[in-house]
């Protein structure tokens, strides 16, 4: 069992949780993921890692209660126990010194997007940050953002805060004004936004990295339900990612295979809801 | 009782064990073979003839003493019955429902050349019923020696080696990558095959007698290193027994479909996550109205006739599950008790069938799927006589999911800076075969991830050949590298 030693609600629907995890926090890196699995009648959802500290030997998540199992981790308290906690999973980030690189962030994207943007700074890099969210209460982590990056953009859908655009439209920009100058970009998010964000950084050749957040069981290689297409072939999101070259991803047979239990996982939320109808009656 | 001639007891039938009907059963995921009361056990124990020179032990991998554990039963020593099983199997209710008893230890009883042979399988799982329910035997452990052995993979392999280890008095640890132990017997293996309560009742029992640590959640490879295990982590030697889990899918068209799953997904969804009994469980399974199992191991049998449970369970009454193999039926892998099981269950096959391409909708559902009809050949290197596509015999199959069930090689996260241990073209492990040595120093390997995808009680025996020359190593008898 793994015990949640914090918990930050970030918004209504955004949650924070640090766990004991000693073992796999002396391995993590950045882009790497853990399974996580809420009791034992519980599904295992794949997680990628918002921060790690070896030291105190926790592992930072962020999640987004979208479905049965996150919502039922945001009721869990500090003291509660996860049933599963698995990982370090996938490979890290390949950090290096490009140059001038850009990250952009969408939504609860934000949260494994800033370790890599820490140590693409901490590796030399002049780092471009741009994060975004539907709306203002939906944004987090500005500060840390801000704090790894030489230049930070903010904005929302809805305008309320920062900007009113979606992340694609200063990426653009930034590809216009720097041509060029730009050597990699790393884009994590929604499966829409990157695959937008994809088609942004497309035409001027910028290598443009995403990470992967698709459905999978046991997150070693032994499903293949996490499988991707690439114009070179399919590949498991788990041990081949979850990083991949956006300009390489099937996109839209990447949102076909996100949405295959769409049914069942309405089903279990409300079902969920029910119960904690139930609980509160 | 008194003592029967070898006249006599020839005269008794090979006693049947009751089962489920097929058509109740195969609406349910209870288990099929019911097992053998005391009265039919004992009945069947009097037909072995306590051969002089039995056989049937030689046909064992782990040599289990049969006429002895027989002996006892039908003299009414059920204790004693456990007691000499013990002595070579550890884990006898999982290999009685599991072992291929067919094509080993029962395929060299003196009766079947005649007749049929004593139900050995059926009597092994009968003793390891009694036993995890009385718990008459718990297995005892040798002086401690101090030496701990870090056992990676708590399948069939890893099971037999921490245990045999445990009671030569070695400290064991096991590493699980998963949430649960017993590998391919929990994840893979259905509960009507094989229920799981038998096997974490075998598998804690031992655990327990023998103190041996289970560090599940652990993926080797990524949470240690074998290094790490050797050196930071202090192990004196390593077992690898991780088995074969990476699935293979077909290099056709449409093969990412949505509905297209490896057998591992489907398997894993129902057997490890119980997807059979969404949403009380959280992970969902589908099925389709019209399934099609590519493949006809044990695997792609398993598969079947879990999708045909679930199609009844969800009263999907028109539902229909085929099994496509390219080869004919003489080829099939599979087991003949499973065969016939699928068969009796409805499971409809279609051989010299080999798929080509999957459609998918316009939500890359699949939707169909093209085959072309097979003739078999020359037999190629395996033996086996080759299937070759008919030309133009191509046809169109409406299913709306596919189960691709063609086999399974190592998974290669153990071998993360791995050096020094030798792999082959296929990515198993370079071992040897009698000792389980690995081309690394301390490092054993055995079971699926030596041999690729084989049988329980074959990777049951690697175990157990393993366990028995790191204890050798151990103990300094032996310093190979």
């Amino acid at each position: 069992m793994y015990k949640i030693l914090h918990k930050e609600i970030l918004s209504e629907v955004n949650k924070l949780m640090v766990i004991a995890a000693p073992e796999v926090a002396r391995k993590t890196r950045a882009g790497q993921f853990v399974i996580v699995r809420v009791d034992e009648r519980g599904e295992r959802i794949p997680l990628t890692v918002a921060d790690y500290d070896q030291e105190a030997g926790t592992i930072t998540l962020i999640f987004q209660e979208v479905g049965k199992t996150t919502m039922h981790m945001g009721t869990l308290e500090p003291g509660d126990e996860l049933a599963t906690f698995t990982g370090p999973l996938g490979h890290p980030t390949e950090i290096k010194n490009y140059g001038t690189v850009v990250c952009v962030g969408g939504g609860v994207g934000i949260a494994p997007l800033y370790p890599i943007t820490r140590a693409l700074k901490e590796a030399g890099n002049t780092v471009i940050s741009i994060i975004g969210a539907r709306t203002r209460e939906l944004l987090f982590w500005e500060d840390k953002m801000r704090s790894v990056s030489d230049e930070l953009i903010v904005c929302t859908d809805d305008g309320s805060y920062g900007r009113k655009a979606l992340v694609t439209e200063p990426l653009k920009e930034l590809l216009e004004q720097r041509d060029g100058e730009i050597a990699r970009a790393w884009v994590i998010g929604p499966a829409i936004m990157m695959k937008f964000c994809a088609a942004t950084t497309e035409p001027f050749k910028v290598p443009t990295i995403v990470s992967l957040n698709t459905i999978m069981i046991d997150g070693t290689g032994m499903c293949g339900g996490c499988r991707v297409q690439l114009t070179d072939g399919a590949k498991f999101v788990c041990v081949d990612g979850p990083e991949f070259d956006a300009h390489q991803v099937d996109w839209n047979l990447l949102l076909a295979r996100q949405r295959f239990y769409l049914e069942e996982e309405k089903q279990a939320v409300e079902q969920w809801q029910h119960r904690c109808q139930l609980e509160v009656d | 009782m008194t003592e029967l001639t070898n006249r006599e007891r020839l005269q008794i039938p090979r006693q049947t064990m009751p089962t489920q009907d097929a058509l109740v059963r195969r609406a349910n995921f209870d288990e099929v073979a019911l097992g053998f009361t005391l009265e039919l056990a004992q009945q069947e124990a009097e037909r072995c003839l306590q051969c002089a020179k039995p056989l049937c032990v030689e046909g064992c991998p782990v040599e289990v003493l049969i006429p002895e554990f027989i002996l006892a039963l039908r003299e009414g020593d059920i204790d004693g019955a456990v007691r000499a099983m013990k002595e070579k199997n550890n884990l006898p209710a999982i290999c009685g429902r599991v072992c291929p008893q067919e094509t080993q230890c029962e395929i060299k009883c003196v009766l079947a050349k005649k007749g049929e042979p004593v139900a050995i399988g059926r009597l092994e799982r009968f003793v390891g019923d009694y036993e995890l329910e009385h718990h008459v035997c718990p297995l005892e452990r040798a002086t401690p020696t101090g030496k701990r052995v870090a056992v990676v993979g708590s399948g069939p392999a890893g099971l037999t080696c921490a245990v045999d280890l445990g009671r030569l008095g070695h400290d064991v640890t096991m590493f699980e990558s998963l949430h649960s132990p017993g590998g391919v017997l929990v994840y893979g293996i259905p509960e009507f095959r094989l229920p799981k309560s038998v096997v974490h009742g075998e598998i804690d029992y031992a655990a327990e007698c023998l103190g041996i640590e289970m560090h599940l959640d652990a993926v080797i490879g990524n949470l240690y290193t074998i290094d790490e295990l050797l050196d930071g982590q202090g192990f004196d030697a390593v077992f690898l027994g991780t088995g074969a889990g990476l699935p293979s899918f077909l290099r056709i068209t449409g093969i990412n479909y949505n509905g297209v799953l490896s057998a591992n997904e489907f398997l894993t969804r129902v057997n490890l996550m119980k997807g059979y009994l969404f949403p009380e469980y959280d992970t969902p399974v589908k099925v389709g109205n019209r399934v099609a199992v590519i493949g006809a191991g044990n695997v792609a049998m398993d598969s079947a006739r879990c999708s045909l449970r679930l199609q009844a369970l969800r009263s999907q009454e028109s539902g229909e599950v085929h099994i496509v193999y390219r080869r004919s039926p003489v080829e099939v892998p599979a087991r003949a008790e499973e065969v016939h099981h699928a068969e009796e269950e409805g499971v409809i096959f279609d051989f010299l069938t080999n798929p080509v391409e999957i459609y998918g909708d316009e939500h890359s559902n699949v939707c169909g799927m093209r085959c072309i009809r097979m003739e078999l050949g020359e037999p190629d290197e395996s033996g086996r006589r080759r299937p070759i596509p008919i030309k133009g015999s191509e046809f169109d199959m409406d299913v709306d999911m596919v189960i691709v069930a063609l086999g399974t090689s190592p998974n290669p996260l153990v071998f993360n800076e791995a050096g020094g241990l030798e792999r082959t073209k296929w990515g198993t492990v370079v071992a040897d075969q009698e000792t389980g040595r690995a081309t690394k120093p301390r490092v054993w390997a055995g079971g699926d991830v030596v041999t690729g995808a084989a049988t329980v009680i074959s990777a049951m025996g690697a175990g157990k050949r393993a366990a028995a020359d790191i204890d050798r190593f151990l103990r300094g008898e032996i310093n190979p590298w």
